[in-house]
């Protein structure tokens, strides 16, 4: 069961027919987010794997699960505001259990996690199930 | 008669369609499509025509023998190479650089002997000569590009000095599609005694090359960007520079005789080409190159240069796009960034949704990267196959990149 904030994105991917309007609001959706400070841009939170730069920055806030992020790239930065309302706030041991590849294919954007592809996807979420294993 | 209609049609892959468009295949710097003749080479030679070669007596191995050997005699004629035994067959422009690096520079130089480089070498042509440094001081002199991506060839020849012992330059940059003049830096070299890499891997697909015009002692050329296999390639070296070298990679075909103590070398070419080959790649390379010559290189140049032209005026009217690269003859190939936040990654995501493809990243082209002061940038690179439409597809899809990114 995915968190209500990626329910609502779900939502509004549901009005959205074509890969031009889904592409912009991916853009929107990481235009959205709070740039991650330049502190956290660091080695140890970069996802490798990826054809741009992508950091996460993970950290529990009342025992749950969360992660900030950026990307030099918009697209990728989008994506990463995807996956933070699909992970962010879920308890730590309900997180291994998501199946990111089902979830991301009800926005239409599995087609991301296919093992090749090289915007990071695919290494964002095994980052973030290495983290809570 | 050049008629790019009957060429498109020559190759299968470009009637495909991508995310439901038609493809626009702008990736050529990268790799080239292949077309049927190519194909059907490839399949006839496993279907009837396969052994392994120079080995057997048996009939098939005569045969694919033939067949392999005589593909030496087409590249020397595709360019311009009296003496089909100074091309050496490989598996394409990396190999035959680190040939010559491992063979000839290697055994050869010492610390603080120098070798020139242009700053807008591919990592094949860099890579190589900074193992050169690393393991035995070699020094690398670097001659920049000025702000249009022009290589001025007499600020390669003033890098010369009494230490120089190689120049290693590119023809055609594979970022900026600045055609370098290096037949003049030939001529130069050789006054001063100083042999000249010529890195053949875009040029002798877009132009007439000849080598005993240019007057270099190696060029190399990689096969699959020659429409031809991959893993198919060769190198021009010069027989004079063959006889001062060592075999670099050792095994069977290499050799005359091997005991337990004492090992001969077969003649060069077969010197240098160790174990069994691309045997059907080099075979396919071999079409490839007919193909090319049947159409006619003088021909590919001149559609090339229209096809250039025509992009180069769309481009410049684009006031979000900046273009790297502009010199007036160059090759039909665009690096370009987007102003604002797009990045080279978006930029390619979204053109691949329009079925158009392109390059993002460094181009394996680290120093000019960092010349030119950006980390990636995108680049779009042309084709004899290629059409003005193709263009108009490539604009239309920049206006949407910039629509969805600005």
């Amino acid at each position: 069961m995915a968190s209500a904030a990626f329910e609502e994105i779900v939502e509004d991917f549901e009005f959205l027919d074509d890969w031009e309007d889904r592409y912009r609001h991916v853009i929107d959706l990481g235009k959205a987010m709070e740039d991650l400070d330049a502190a956290f841009k660091v080695d140890v939170n970069k996802v490798h794997g990826c054809a741009s730069q992508v950091w996460l920055q993970f950290y529990t806030e009342d025992d749950m699960f969360r992660f900030d992020g950026d990307s030099d790239a918009m697209i990728v930065r989008g994506l990463v505001a995807v996956l933070r309302a699909l992970y962010n706030g879920l308890p730590l041991n309900e997180v291994a259990a998501v199946d990111a590849h089902a979830e991301l294919a009800r926005l239409g954007l599995n087609d991301h996690l296919s093992a090749q592809r090289s915007n990071g996807v695919r290494s964002m979420v095994e980052k973030i199930q290495t983290v809570v294993a | 008669m050049f008629d790019v209609n009957k060429i498109r049609s020559d190759f299968p892959i470009l009637s495909r369609e991508v995310n439901g468009k038609p493809l626009v295949y702008l990736d050529n710097g990268a790799s080239a499509q292949k077309p049927q003749v190519v194909i059907d080479a490839v399949e006839r030679a496993y279907a009837h025509e396969y052994a392994n070669v120079h080995r057997g007596l048996h009939y098939l191995s005569n045969l694919a023998t033939e067949k392999y050997e005589s593909v030496r005699e087409v590249i020397a004629r595709f360019l311009g190479v009296r003496d089909a035994d100074e091309i050496v067959l490989n598996t394409g422009s990396t190999m035959g650089i680190n040939t010559v690096a491992y063979g000839w520079a290697m055994p050869r130089l010492q610390a603080g002997d120098e070798i020139i480089l242009s700053v807008m070498e591919h990592h094949a042509n860099i890579v190589p000569w900074h193992f050169l440094r690393e393991r035995q001081g070699v020094v690398l002199k670097w001659v920049d590009v000025d702000e249009t991506g022009y290589l001025d060839p007499q600020a390669v020849i003033d890098a010369i000095s009494d230490k120089t012992k190689l120049i290693a330059v590119t023809h055609m940059s594979n970022v900026l599609g600045t055609r370098v003049d290096v037949k003049s830096v030939c001529a130069a070299a050789q006054d001063r005694g100083v042999p000249v890499l010529v890195d053949g891997s875009q040029a002798a697909v877009h132009e007439p090359v000849n080598i005993s015009d240019i007057g270099c002692d190696f060029y190399a050329v990689t096969g699959h960007k020659l429409y031809g296999p991959s893993g198919s390639g060769a190198i021009y070296i010069k027989a004079n520079r063959q006889q001062e070298m060592q075999p670099f990679i050792g095994g069977g075909d290499m050799i005359r005789e091997v005991r337990k103590d004492t090992v001969t070398y077969n003649d060069p070419p077969m010197k240098f080409e160790a174990g069994t080959p691309g045997i059907v790649q080099t075979i396919g390379l071999g079409v490839a190159l007919e193909y090319m010559m049947s159409i006619g290189m003088e021909n590919i140049a001149a559609h090339e240069a229209g096809v250039r032209d025509y992009a180069r005026s769309k481009l410049d009217q684009l006031n979000f796009l900046h273009q790297q690269g502009r010199t007036a003859d160059k090759g039909a190939i665009f690096s370009f960034t987007l102003d604002g936040a797009g990045h080279p990654h978006d930029i390619s995501t979204i053109l691949d949704k329009r079925g158009v493809a392109v390059r993002a990243g460094h181009h394996c082209a680290g120093p000019l990267m960092e010349l030119m002061g950006v980390s990636a940038t995108c680049r779009a690179s042309f084709a004899m196959y290629n059409t003005t439409d193709e263009v108009d597809t490539f604009i239309d899809a920049l206006h949407l990149a910039h629509d969805l990114l600005g």
